[in-house]
């Protein structure tokens, strides 16, 4: 203990602060050994810090450092080597440790602050797509709005229900104070309050249309915010202090002209209508975009519904006509069904009623001609009989007025002597022209020919009627008649310019004139003349009886001849001429003519005129068959009687002449086609002739179909028995 | 009666029957064919109308009589053949009453039928009572030694 010159530590002062040294190295060891325990305890806890061979480290040096300040303690006092060594050991390692940590955190500390970095950038990653998220929402909640809008008001074709549907719904979803729907008025110059959401009945407010405010609407396709104050948005009376904002968007109402088939709807006819929205007073809620963007897209769905209620409502108004139509249609085919019907059935009775005193007058004339008669009385029953056969041949036209419309009426070819025709016919009217002081004079051109072949009777009767009519208008003066052949430059008439006459070599144009001094015809009668049935109401005349068939049926004749007829006048009171041209043909024998009253007189006395003729007679009345055997024995047939079918198709051969066969049996027809298929086809022989008592056209075809050569209407008189074998015998047809 | 007188009763008397409508021209055709080598046709034929129709009028009252149901066919055979019949003599009334006959046999009606077949049945006897005593006046004319005077018929 040489060195022991230790100086006696002045231990009072230099004792506390050792001792608080050794306090303090205390409390740092402490503070080291526990600040790795908590690293370590914290560290476990987390799992996910990817350092841990640092912490190790950072708890080595942190261990050690506490270890050395640990051993400090015991060198405050005298200490042993073994402490010594300890300690510097562990100040060594603790060295080691630290700058190796030291060394360590150089790269470390970089790592751990980009870690930071990145921590702070996801942070802002996820608010924004939290914003995002924010804003996809909303978009999809105002989708899900219009969806359920568009639904509501497309689910009804209704225009009143489209409107109010969707101010109800919008009003819902926007939670809106007032909806309303200014539609343009009828003038376009206004715009008139159509609907409201809160008013029950909005009364007719109008606002002109051209205001500031609504054209700047009605220009752009967004929904546009105006003043609470502007007429269209004043609506109600304020409810809070301040109103709330207003949106005005407009609907373009669309019309079914817009839509061409290959166009877009033009953009410059558009009529609007205008949809004003106001949120809720006081309730300093705003306008967003997303709800606009909403109003805009119900404001274009509302226009398609509408015009597609539009759209329907035209096609139903259009169905609704044609079913009225088709209604009306009906009705009136119906009525003219049940006037056919009439017609006929009139026609058919008439037919019968009308016929039968014509042949009873007819027949008793004929009988009347075959006695004893004085020559002025021969000649009056001549008359009688002429003019009984025109009347018959005319009822005979009238009451086929069904035949004369289908065109399915013939004229009846033959020669006649011309000249004598106009003759006769003027005898016919002169006496009642007599009667009327009336002058005729007939001028026949000298180129007249004096034969003509066409049909006679029909030419006749338009003569008779044309003069007939000349007389019947004319109250005083005279009648002239002119006939004479037509020449090429008179043959077209400026007033028929459709009528081309083309003359040949063994035709003619005969030209009738027929004037007269009567009353005339008013040019306003003119294009009725031809009518059938229409007369003029300007008759003077108060007998002028006549079904006002007359100048039709002329005209019908005229016109099967090939001609033209028409008449001229200079005004009422001036006169009339009637002029017709018709076409006859040229012919050089000069046969008799074909009227009956001529006939008989050269038959007259010809009782048996069919001597040995061989004929059947097929009928199941006993009283019939008798009758017409009776007939036809007067006229000197050979007769046999045949009561049934079979009996007559047993009998009958080549050698009958003729057979008449009642068809009204009941196997009438199936007998006469038989006899026709059997015999008249390949054979001369025999004729069959049909006897029925119905002179309708039916039976007429049913005839015609089975092959009869003829058809006589029962009863039947000596002189039409007399003609039909006469007929059949020449021409082995009826004519 | 002398002859004159008889003639012109029987005159008046077929005037009458034309003029009544009981018959048409028929029956004037008929008279026409009555001549010397058939001298009795007209009787002839009106004897076989009155057989033929007072057996068709029987068949047609039985006919209408069923009470099982009256057949129409039958009926309206039966009227078609009267019609044809009284034509072919010139019985003009009976066969306008078969032609209304017909009508009502078309549409089946019972009633009407009826009364059709009593309708034909007068007109029928009507005219067989006028032409019988037409032809007893005939018979008397023709015993007295004179002619009928069918050519006197020029009127109507």
């Amino acid at each position: 203990m040489e060195s022991c010159n230790c100086i006696e530590p002045q231990l009072p002062p230099d004792e506390l602060l050792s001792k608080y040294q050794y306090i303090s190295d205390f409390f740092i060891a402490l503070a080291y050994f526990s600040i790795p325990l908590e690293l370590i305890y914290f560290v476990k806890k987390s799992a996910v810090f990817p350092y841990r061979w640092v912490l190790v480290q950072f708890g080595a040096f942190i261990v050690l450092c506490g270890a050395t300040h640990l051993i400090n303690l015991w060198t405050f006092t005298i200490h042993s080597r073994t402490v010594a060594i300890v300690m510097t050991t562990a100040k060594i390692l603790t060295a080691v440790v630290s700058c190796a940590t030291a060394l360590m955190l150089v790269h470390i500390i970089p790592d751990l602050l980009s870690v930071k970095t990145r921590e702070l950038f996801l942070k802002n990653k996820a608010a924004e797509l939290d914003r995002e998220m924010g804003l996809i929402r909303t978009q999809e909640e105002t989708g899900r709005h219009v969806r359920m809008l568009t639904h509501e008001i497309r689910s009804t074709l209704d225009r009143h229900t489209i409107l109010k549907t969707t101010l109800v719904e919008l009003g819902r979803t926007l939670s809106l104070e007032e909806c309303a729907l200014w539609m343009p008025t009828r003038t376009g110059l206004e715009l008139q309050l159509a609907y409201t959401l809160r008013q029950q009945n909005p009364v007719g407010y109008t606002v002109p249309i051209h205001l500031p405010v609504i054209n700047q609407v009605f220009s752009s396709n967004r929904a546009v915010k105006i003043s609470p104050n502007s007429p269209v948005a004043r609506l109600r009376p304020l409810a809070g202090k301040y109103p709330g904002e207003v949106v005005a968007v407009r609907v373009p109402l669309l019309h079914l002209s817009n839509f061409q088939i290959n166009d877009w709807p033009e953009l410059s006819t558009k009529r609007y209508a205008l949809m004003v929205l106001m949120l809720p007073s006081d309730s300093a809620r705003q306008w967003h975009t997303y709800e606009l963007e909403l109003v805009e897209v119900v404001a274009d769905q509302v226009a398609v519904a509408l015009s597609h209620a539009a759209i329907l409502e035209e096609s139903m108004r259009a169905r609704d006509l044609l079913m009225e139509q088709n209604v009306a249609l009906d009705l009136a085919r119906r009525e003219a069904e049940t006037a056919i019907r009439a017609r006929n059935d009139f026609l058919a009775v008439m037919n019968h009623e009308m016929r039968t005193p014509m042949h009873a007058i007819i027949a008793l004339s004929s009988l009347l001609q075959e006695t004893e008669l004085t020559p002025e009385q021969r000649l009056m029953v001549e008359t009688i009989l002429k003019s009984s056969n025109l009347l018959a041949t005319l009822i005979n036209d009238v009451l086929d007025l069904s035949r004369l419309e289908d065109g399915s009426l013939q004229l009846d070819l033959g020669s006649f002597n011309l000249h004598s025709a106009f003759r006769e016919v003027i005898n016919l009217i002169r006496p009642i022209a007599s009667v009327k002081k009336l002058v005729v004079t007939l001028h026949l051109a000298p180129d007249l020919p004096e034969y003509a072949s066409g049909d006679e009777k029909r030419l006749m009767q338009t003569l008779l009627n044309v003069v007939g009519n000349a007389v019947k208008f004319s109250k005083e003066g005279s009648i002239s008649i002119t006939a004479f052949v037509a020449k090429a430059e008179s043959l077209r008439d400026p007033r028929a310019p459709d009528f081309f006459p083309v003359p040949s070599d063994n035709h003619f144009f005969l030209r009738v004139q027929v004037k007269d001094t009567g009353s005339g015809i008013n040019p306003q009668d003119y294009p009725k003349l031809f009518t059938k049935f229409a007369q003029s109401q300007s008759l003077p005349t108060k007998n002028s009886g006549g079904s006002g068939l007359g100048l039709a049926i002329c005209k019908r004749f005229v016109n099967l001849m090939d001609g033209h007829i028409w008449l001229e006048s200079e005004g009422l009171g001036k006169g009339c001429t009637a002029i017709f041209m018709v076409k006859l043909g040229v012919t050089e024998c000069c046969t008799e003519s074909k009227l009956p009253a001529a006939t008989n007189a050269s038959m007259n006395h010809a009782q048996t005129a069919f001597p040995g003729l061989k004929v059947m007679v097929m009928d199941d009345n006993g009283v019939s068959r008798m009758v017409t055997k009776g007939l036809l024995v007067h006229l000197g047939c050979n007769v046999t009687t045949v009561s049934s079918g079979d009996e007559c198709l047993r009998l009958i051969s080549q050698d009958h002449h003729v057979v008449f066969i009642d068809v009204c049996m009941y196997d009438g027809y199936e007998v006469a086609l038989r006899v026709h298929e059997k015999l008249t086809k390949r054979h001369e022989r025999p004729l069959t002739v049909a006897l029925t008592a119905n002179s309708d056209k039916a039976t007429k075809d049913h005839c015609r179909r089975v092959g009869v050569n003829g058809v006589v209407l029962k009863p039947v008189s000596v002189d039409k028995m007399r003609s039909v074998l006469s007929d059949l015998l020449e021409h082995r047809n009826l004519v | 009666m002398d002859v004159i007188q008889m003639q012109r009763t029987w005159v008046e008397y077929t005037k009458s029957l034309y003029r009544e409508g009981f018959l048409d021209s028929q029956f004037a055709q008929l008279q026409l064919l009555q001549d010397e080598s058939n001298p009795d046709f007209v009787v002839e034929v009106v004897s076989l109308f009155f057989e033929d129709s007072e057996r068709l009028l029987n068949e047609l009252t039985k006919v209408i009589d069923q009470q099982q149901g009256v057949d129409f066919k039958k009926v309206d055979a039966h009227v078609h053949q009267l019609k044809g019949s009284s034509s072919s003599i010139g019985a003009q009334r009976v066969k306008n009453a078969c032609v209304a006959f017909r009508s009502f046999c078309d549409e089946q009606n019972i009633e009407g039928s009826l009364r059709c077949l009593h309708q034909v049945k007068q007109e029928y006897f009507l005219v067989k009572n006028k032409l019988e005593n037409l032809f007893s006046l005939e018979r008397k004319i023709v015993a007295a030694g004179g002619s009928v005077p069918t050519e006197e018929l020029n009127f109507l």
